[in-house]
């Protein structure tokens, strides 16, 4: 990849850098001798404010000698390292290659214990106290952002410790989503419900599935209307984990809770995606990160009812 | 005056006083150019002893004694002086340091800078003199020296002579003892940064870290080079505090001063002689100030930037003034002030208590005091409260609402701590989740904290809140600051 738009600017780059170190050791050269001192007191004959002078006393020799080993070492350091122009040097190094290595030297010091992880089954990682210590940071640095530091999520984003699951809990599920993503998707309904009224007695009886708090006269009326839903959430409402759909039955309101965050649902529709991590975490963290999920909701590594 | 007039020294007459003389002549090319630099000569100081010396002496015993034992003293299970940069622990006896008491790095540093600034202004280059490294190991490089080939006027005499079998053999033997002491200070050096006993093995099977050989072989090597061959060459050509220092004189800084008046005329006299007859001052001009000179100056020019103020021309030549039966301190301690004003010393030492060194006095003493304060006042653990990334605030079951934290709780004991988290600052405010950790000896955990506030209890935005940590097994509190957020 070259930063240049053509060959010239690197050429000139690199000759101004030759030309400064020559110009360096010539410059060493030349004022290492000077002319015209006065021998007889050691100062050079400089008199300021009438009484302050300034005194001969000549520099060990081994002073210049440095100098010009600095300059040496140059040359030396531009022959090795990137440094003239878009020469990248002898030893071919660069930052990204370096930061490869180290990440490489890392993980081959990590990969006999992802490989023990790798080799026990999901229930039995979470119980490993060592991995779950794993489990978190990788959490914490790739999950974190919006699922939260407590994996209980927000609005839009699911909680992970509890036991419901849009895509379903077994810890190979989990280990697909990880690694593939999720999209979601709730199409705008509105129309095929029919008007606002309708739309309104439609989520007051979606908040009656879950014995929430709400009006029955338009929970009654709402009820036919909820054929439309029931494509995808079921007749019960109780949703569809193929699908991905929502239960409607509980308490748990991922895109909020109450009248209008339901009408907004309906009319709007909603596109949920989880990215997929396969890029960033290799099999064996993402299966340490899948038992790490599934144990949050499934205390101790046993599986919960 | 050429180069081997240091062997016999020559009398030089002083007509004036601020003649300066060159202490060598600049090499002179035939075209009337000079070089801007000069191949070094290398001074050898006559041993000298004496009250100044003494103190020397005790310098250097106090400070190596510290600084080869230290490493090899036990506190507990662990070496009581480990600076383990590996895992960011210093232990220095009972006291453990984490990166964030780098505060106390500052505080050291700044007391050092004071104590230079306050020994300096009293008497000069004191630290150059007694207890900078440079001069300690120097001293104990010169003493070897002298062991193997004899004082000053012996490695003179050697130095010029052809090689020969003896020269070879001490030449040497010298050069071997002073590796194995640079050595063996390369060895310490890394022994305070891994556990030295251990760092004794590993040289011993030869399977010492790259990073330990490294250092081990550069510390020796530099105190090799230093000691043996730089010299005082750092002091005039290397050192920046040598620069500085003289910034800090003043007219009442005790410096080690030649006394011209009694002095002059110098001049070599018999010892029944009186000098007033003879026209003569207290000096003999044995040049023996000269000699015994760590820089090779000579100190009847008045002070001069090469002079460390080390004293050794003071002691030689009291010996001196005690042979030939005048009174001692033709070359002493005294100040710019006492020698105009011609005080006594009990008036010289007087006018140390000035402005300057009370002040300096001051602001150090408040220093130490308020460092050895926080130290003993140093809580047993850390927390640092972080809110969370990616939430900024939900809304739970009955309206609640919820934040979440996230605290690291560090624990600066060498036993394991049993911690428990409350929070307040708004009515209801509560922790929901887990609220106890145990951290093990000398580690950090981090502890995810959900809080949770009643529905309609403060208006939208953000509010300051505390979370209170407490070590339930040391009874100590530590309160940090947060904000809780109420969404719109």
């Amino acid at each position: 990849m070259s930063d240049f738009t053509s060959n010239f600017w690197s050429i000139y780059v690199a000759g101004i850098t030759i030309v400064s170190i020559v110009a360096c050791l010539l410059l060493l050269i030349l004022t290492g001798k000077s002319k015209g001192m006065s021998t007889s007191d050691n100062t050079t004959g400089h008199v300021w404010d009438g009484d302050l002078r300034e005194m001969n006393n000549p520099l060990p020799r081994w002073w210049a000698w440095l100098f010009v080993i600095t300059i040496v070492f140059s040359f030396i350091y531009l022959a090795l390292y990137p440094g003239l122009g878009t020469y990248g040097g002898k030893l071919g190094w660069t930052s990204v290659g370096q930061h490869q290595a180290e990440v490489d030297k890392g993980n081959a010091e990590v990969a006999p214990l992802y490989a023990k992880f790798s080799a026990m089954k999901p229930e039995d990682v979470a119980k490993d106290a060592q991995a779950m210590a794993i489990g978190e940071r990788l959490f914490m640095n790739n999950c974190a952002q919006c699922h939260g530091s407590d994996a209980r999520g927000n609005k839009g984003f699911p909680n992970l410790t509890d036991n419901d699951w849009l895509g379903g809990g077994t810890p190979e599920i989990i280990k697909a989503d990880i690694t593939k993503g999720r999209i979601a998707v709730m199409p705008p309904m509105a129309a095929a419900v029919g008007t606002a009224e309708d739309v309104k007695n439609l989520a007051q009886y979606v908040l009656s599935l879950s014995g929430s708090p709400h009006d029955s006269v338009q929970a009654a009326l709402g009820k036919e209307k909820f054929a439309v839903c029931a494509a995808c959430h079921g007749i019960d409402g109780k949703g569809n984990q193929t699908l991905g759909s929502a239960n409607l039955t509980d308490n748990i309101w991922l895109h909020g809770y109450g009248e209008a965050a339901i009408v907004a649902m309906i009319n709007e529709g909603k596109t949920n995606q989880m990215p997929a991590q396969a890029d960033k975490l290799t099999e064996a963290q993402v299966h340490v990160l899948a038992s790490y999920v599934w144990g949050l909701s499934n205390k101790g590594g046993i599986a919960a009812q | 005056m050429n180069n081997k007039a240091f062997g016999n020294y020559k009398v030089i007459p002083i007509v004036h006083q601020e003649g300066f003389e060159p202490p060598r002549p600049p090499e002179s090319a035939d075209d009337g150019m000079l070089s801007l630099y000069a191949s070094h000569q290398t001074i050898y100081p006559r041993s000298v002893s004496g009250l100044f010396s003494n103190w020397r002496w005790g310098m250097v015993w106090l400070t190596q004694i510290i600084f080869y034992g230290l490493p090899w003293l036990e506190w507990g299970q662990r070496q009581a002086v480990l600076f383990d940069l590996a895992s960011r622990r210093f232990y220095i006896f009972g006291l453990v340091l984490y990166p964030q008491d780098f505060i106390y790095l500052t505080g050291i540093l700044v007391i050092s800078a004071l104590s230079l600034f306050l020994f300096t202004a009293v008497a000069g280059r004191l630290w150059c003199g007694y207890a900078c490294p440079q001069t300690v190991y120097t001293e104990i490089f010169l003493w070897i020296e002298k062991k193997v080939e004899g004082d000053r006027s012996a490695r003179l005499r050697r130095d010029a002579q052809p090689w020969s079998l003896d020269r070879g053999m001490r030449k040497s033997t010298k050069h071997f003892l002073w590796l194995a002491v640079a050595f063996w200070t390369g060895f310490t050096f890394v022994g305070y940064f891994t556990p030295i006993k251990q760092h004794g093995v590993d040289l011993l099977q030869m399977s010492m870290g790259s990073w330990e050989v490294f250092w081990t072989f550069f510390y020796g090597f530099a105190t090799y080079g230093n000691a043996g061959f730089m010299r005082e060459q750092v002091c005039k050509h290397m050192c920046p505090y040598a620069r500085f220092q003289s910034a800090m004189f003043d007219k009442d800084t005790l410096i080690v001063t030649y006394d011209t008046e009694r002095g002059e005329p110098r001049g070599a006299r018999s010892r029944k002689a009186d000098p007033a007859q003879l026209n003569l001052g207290a000096c003999v001009d044995c040049s023996l100030c000269v000699q015994v000179c760590p820089t090779g100056i000579d100190i009847r020019k008045g002070l001069q930037y090469e002079c460390i103020g080390c004293g050794a021309c003071a002691d030689v030549c009291d010996e001196v003034m005690d042979k030939m039966g005048y009174a001692r301190g033709l070359v002493k301690y005294t100040t710019e002030h006492a020698m105009q004003e011609h005080w006594t010393q009990s008036q010289t030492l007087r006018h140390v208590l000035r402005p300057r060194i009370l002040v300096y006095t001051a602001i150090l003493a408040t220093i130490v005091i308020a460092m050895v304060t926080s130290l003993a006042l140093r809580k047993p653990f850390r927390v640092d409260v972080i809110r969370d990334r990616g939430v900024m605030a939900r809304v739970v079951e009955a309206g609640k609402i919820e934040n979440v934290y996230r605290l690291q709780v560090m624990n600066a004991t060498e036993t394991d701590q049993r911690f428990k988290v409350t929070v307040s600052g708004l009515p209801g405010l509560e922790v929901t989740s887990d609220n106890e950790l145990t951290v093990p000896a000398a580690q950090a955990r981090w502890l995810v904290v959900r809080t949770q506030l009643p529905p309609e209890v403060a208006p939208p935005g953000s509010h300051p809140i505390k979370f209170e940590i407490e070590s339930i097994d040391m009874h100590v509190h530590d309160a940090e600051k947060s904000v809780f957020l109420v969404p719109q």
